[in-house]
């Protein structure tokens, strides 16, 4: 309940700048028509385009639409800061997250920045931003994935990681890379939601993985296709996700943009985490040790009524409308980068509709050196990135299928990392504090002090003044003809008296 | 087809007709069928303005003038442009819905709430369609008869309080627009308001009037500070008049500056614009903030009403902004516009969110939040028009509320950024209330058994929702409609804009 409201109003935040930013559009082109901004975009003049905001501080009007825009992007897509409403949104049904946060809303940021490419390709700042903001989202939301025990967040902190590789990916103009890894993505990435739900169906609707362990003789079909996904997830040479995500990296390589070299560290940093929550995952919950006790003979009881951890009967695989989803998302999630990756991102497929300036095309310099799907898988086993992703591997493999005490001294022995992660760098309880708490608290001190006290105490104020001054002005009214004769004549002679005082100053 | 003197018509037939309804005293039911078919007939009568009126045609359609006062060279003049015909359509349309609210709710002097309903009625497109100075007075003082008498009759506990700082409030707002009017009368000879716009005026003589009229409009409207009558008034108000209150009264405060202070002090409005547009923000974020933590959701609704129509005066003042300091009267006219679908779709969805409340409180008789919880367990037909509704307060695309709102912040930003920045902040602060009210009211657990007992909407309450929802749908579907009525009255206030008077 919290958590709808909470994603309600995160993105109204993001749309907050969005607005903004169409409203600067408007004011920059004065049409919001696609074309002709796309067309006035062109002309010579649209970059150095400025406006005061402050007086005596003209600002590019480029930047800021851009950066306004992105706010949006930001609240769709789920980048740092915006990003905490995703998580908390996997609490909905687990079709919904992997068609929502897998596949198509959180993409919405992602389309609409390769959308204006036209506007961003104006300004060197905004992109800088947003490959800044996409880089730290990629490597520091990954991060909070290690020590995530529920499965389906594990999965959710893996979808935040993987949009920032993309926003990366339009941070150094290579809009076509993101779009692409959008694409590869929404097929692993719903496969691993949904085969986190398939676990979850016969874990009885528990998704603690400390609970799990040991499912894949029981799963097969959920086991295979979620290593599957997962092998694509961490971009195994010839896997979908291998296509889209090695390019994003060879082109923030290649990139010369001011950010670009953070953003490398990031996304290579990035590898070695997506491969150690990936193999986590599926260790914790497929592999090694079952965690959970079956008790026959406990039919009958309410599903909501079984206590964690305790089943009354073995785990069972999913029925079929379960894992032939699983099976037919398996297969792009292997497959489709091979027939696409040469039109998507070298041939073409995008047209017009996207527009790099000649001097940001990192894509056309990948370009020279593309041969082929196979040259490039290949080509990427002897790459860096498929070595950390090894490393990676080979870590998740000791730690938490070999030697699973080894995690729990790991966590005893970085007790202040590991609680920074578990608590997620502590970013919920200071909005909390800051915007929800704050924000009520303020409304009250407003409503009490403000409205209350200042704003109606003057009304009533003024009205209890009028009647006290009524009140004394009504002793004067008394009705009684005497004390009205007797102020006549007092009257009378103050004036006489006045009078005779002027008369005696003025010479005659 | 257009009914012969359609305005008279549309005046008179409540007012007659409320009469008519006063007169059934012993019959309850015969009271509110009788009101029920004059509503009907005066909103089927109003749609002959929709059709009679001639896009191409002249500004002002459907002239009636005759001679009034001849002493003073008052008129009897009536005329609508599309800005009126709007209003008019909304008043005849929300009062049916009144009527229908009313109908269960209101069980003493049944009669006499529903005269009072219909006299009401004629007195705001009274208001809205004469373009006499003194009439409009006229009318702009005696509907605060009507309203007086609901609120201070059928009202809460607290009612007495509520009338007399309603009164009291409003009424001291028209005097000053009062001793204006007088004021230009003494200049111009006449009460036309043409002659009124037309008076020259020098600089120091437009800023007393120009805040004579604030006086009397920014109360109506009302604008941060002098906004607390409308809480109070709100909260104590029976359900009905709520409805009227917040969906056609308030909308006589904008109507005003459009009609008053532009074309007669256009130069004290461009000088001042800077002051309208401050209180507007203040009223838009900082009013968001006192809405968020209100615990009486008739106080909640309220307060976010003070918000959207501070919709409406920015939108009324970064167009004179627009056109006389930036001479940008394509932005100045989608402001203007934006500022009149806003008070349309405040209208409606204002309107809806206090027949829902209304709703609530015939169930449970409070209107403590607190006091609800899990409606949409118990009342799912009643949860789905209220979330649609709040959604709407949101401004969500799609409903009423986002055209308006949005247009006035593209219009800002023209002027402005950092006033469309600030402005568009209701997005987060509108989200915020609504949807904390909404959560804790319909969804959750079910608060109790009292609540677990509320039946869901019966078909009188569900005829009303549906049709405040129809509304909502429509115009934030497809506003067309409404922008090409009101675009020639928006294109002629603008043009007048762009004359100094010194």
């Amino acid at each position: 309940m919290y958590a709808n409201l909470k994603a309600f109003i995160v993105n109204r935040v993001g749309d907050w700048g969005f607005v903004v930013g169409i409203a600067g559009a408007l004011f920059w082109f004065g049409s919001l028509d696609y074309a002709t901004v796309f067309a006035a975009a062109l002309e010579p003049g649209a970059a150095t385009y400025t406006v005061e905001i402050f007086p005596g501080h003209p600002w590019h009007v480029a930047t800021i639409v851009c950066l306004c825009l992105f706010v949006g992007a930001m609240g769709k897509s789920a980048q740092v800061p915006l990003h905490v409403w995703l998580p908390d949104s996997m609490e909905g049904p687990t079709p919904i997250s992997a068609l929502i946060h897998a596949a198509t809303m959180v993409t919405a940021g992602i389309f609409m920045v390769a959308r204006m490419s036209p506007l961003y390709e104006l300004s060197d700042v905004a992109l800088s931003v947003v490959l800044v903001i996409g880089a730290t989202t990629a490597f520091f939301t990954g991060l909070i994935g290690i020590v995530q025990n529920d499965i389906k967040r594990v999965v959710a902190y893996s979808t935040l990681s993987q949009l920032g590789y993309m926003t990366v990916a339009l941070g150094v103009s290579a809009y076509a890379g993101g779009v692409y890894h959008l694409m590869t993505h929404a097929f692993f990435k719903a496969l691993l939601f949904l085969g986190a739900g398939s676990v979850i169906i016969a874990m009885h609707h528990d998704q603690d993985m400390r609970r799990m362990g040991g499912l894949a003789k029981y799963m097969p079909i959920t086991c295979v296709t979620m290593w599957l996904g997962s092998l694509a997830l961490v971009a195994a040479p010839g896997f979908s996700g291998f296509f889209s995500k090695d390019l994003i990296i060879e082109a923030v390589a290649e990139s010369q943009r001011w950010g670009a070299g953070y953003a490398y560290y990031c996304v290579m940093a990035g590898v070695f985490v997506t491969a150690l929550y990936s193999f986590r995952l599926l260790y914790m919950t497929f592999h090694g040790k079952e965690h959970f006790v079956v008790e026959q003979g406990r039919h009958g009881v309410h599903d909501d009524q079984h206590q964690p951890g305790r089943l009354d009967h073995p785990p069972r695989e999913s029925p079929w409308v379960v894992t032939v989803p699983l099976v037919l998302l398996a297969i792009p999630s292997v497959m489709i980068g091979w027939p696409t990756v040469a039109p998507a991102l070298f041939g073409g497929w995008f047209g017009g509709s996207i527009r790099v300036a000649p001097a940001n095309d990192v894509l056309a310099i990948l370009g020279r050196e593309f041969h082929g799907p196979l040259a490039m898988t290949l080509h990427g086993f002897t790459q860096p990135t498929f070595w950390i992703a090894l490393a990676g591997f080979i870590v998740a493999t000791y730690v938490w299928l070999y030697n699973p005490g080894v995690a729990d001294k790991a966590k005893n022995a970085l007790r202040p990392i590991y609680n920074l992660l578990d608590r997620k760098y502590w970013v919920n309880e200071v909005y909390d504090a800051l915007f929800i708490t704050g924000g009520i608290r303020m409304g009250r001190g407003f409503w009490k002090g403000g409205e209350v006290a200042v704003v109606d105490g003057a009304v009533n104020g003024s009205s209890t003044l009028v009647g006290r001054t009524a009140g004394v002005v009504r002793w004067i009214q008394s009705g009684y003809l005497y004390h009205y004769a007797f102020a006549m004549i007092l009257g009378l002679i103050a004036l006489m008296g006045w009078l005779w005082w002027i008369t005696l100053r003025v010479p005659v | 087809m257009t009914v012969p003197n359609i305005l008279s018509v549309l005046i008179w037939l409540p007012i007659v007709g409320g009469l008519a309804v006063f007169a059934c005293r012993r019959n309850a039911d015969a009271a509110r069928w009788l009101a029920l078919l004059v509503t009907l007939a005066t909103f089927i009568v109003s749609l002959g303005l929709l059709t009679g009126f001639v896009p191409d045609g002249p500004l002002m359609q459907f002239v009636e003038n005759h001679a009034w006062i001849t002493a003073l060279k008052s008129n009897y003049a009536l005329a609508a442009d599309g800005i009126a015909i709007a209003l008019i359509v909304l008043t005849t349309f929300t009062t049916i819905l009144v009527v229908v609210a009313s109908w269960g709710p209101i069980r003493e002097r049944v009669s006499q709430y529903m005269a009072a309903t219909l006299l009401l009625e004629g007195f705001l497109i009274g208001v809205f369609s004469t373009t006499d100075a003194l009439l409009f007075y006229v009318f702009f003082e005696a509907m605060l008869i009507p309203m007086f008498i609901i609120i201070g009759v059928w009202g809460g506990p607290r009612r007495v309080y509520a009338t007399l700082k309603f009164f009291i409030y409003t009424f001291f707002g028209s005097i000053f627009m009062l001793i204006a009017l007088i004021y230009l009368h003494l200049k111009t000879g006449e009460f036309s308001l043409a002659a009124f716009a037309a008076a020259p005026l020098s600089m120091t003589e437009q800023a007393w009037l120009f805040f004579a009229f604030f006086a009397g409009f920014a109360i109506k409207v009302p604008m941060w500070p002098v906004h607390t009558w409308l809480p109070d008034a709100h909260v104590e108000a029976p359900t009905g008049g709520s409805i009227t209150l917040a969906a056609i009264m308030l909308k006589v405060g904008g109507y005003g500056f459009i009609r008053f202070s532009l074309p007669i002090t256009p130069d004290a409005s461009i000088e001042y614009a800077w002051v309208m547009v401050a209180l507007s923000l203040i009223a838009i974020i900082y009013v968001g903030y006192v809405a968020l933590a209100q615990e009486d959701m008739k106080k909640l609704v309220a307060y976010s009403s003070v918000c959207h129509m501070g919709f409406v005066t920015l939108g009324v003042f970064i167009a004179v902004a627009l056109v006389r300091m930036d001479g940008n009267l394509g932005a100045a006219r989608l402001a203007t516009q934006g500022a009149m679908v806003q008070m349309i779709s405040h209208g409606v969805v204002s309107g809806a969110m206090f027949a829902c409340i209304g709703v609530m409180y015939d169930r449970l008789h409070t209107r403590t939040i607190t006091e609800y919880g899990g409606l949409a367990n118990v009342m799912p037909w009643f949860a789905a028009f209220m979330v649609m509704f709040s959604m709407a307060n949101t401004g969500l695309p799609g409903t009423s509320g986002f055209v308006g709102e949005f247009m006035i912040i593209l219009a800002s930003f023209q002027h402005s950024p950092l006033v469309a920045l600030a402005a568009a902040f209701t997005l987060v602060i509108s989200a915020g209330y609504t949807l904390w009210l909404v959560k804790r009211i319909i969804y959750g657990e079910i608060k109790n058994e009292k609540v677990a007992a509320m039946p869901d909407l019966n078909i009188r309450e569900w005829v009303v929702l549906a049709a405040f929802a129809a509304a909502v749908i429509g115009i934030g579907v497809y506003p067309k409609p409404l922008t090409d009525l009101m675009e020639p009255a928006v294109q002629q206030l603008v043009q007048q804009l762009t004359t100094a008077k010194v």
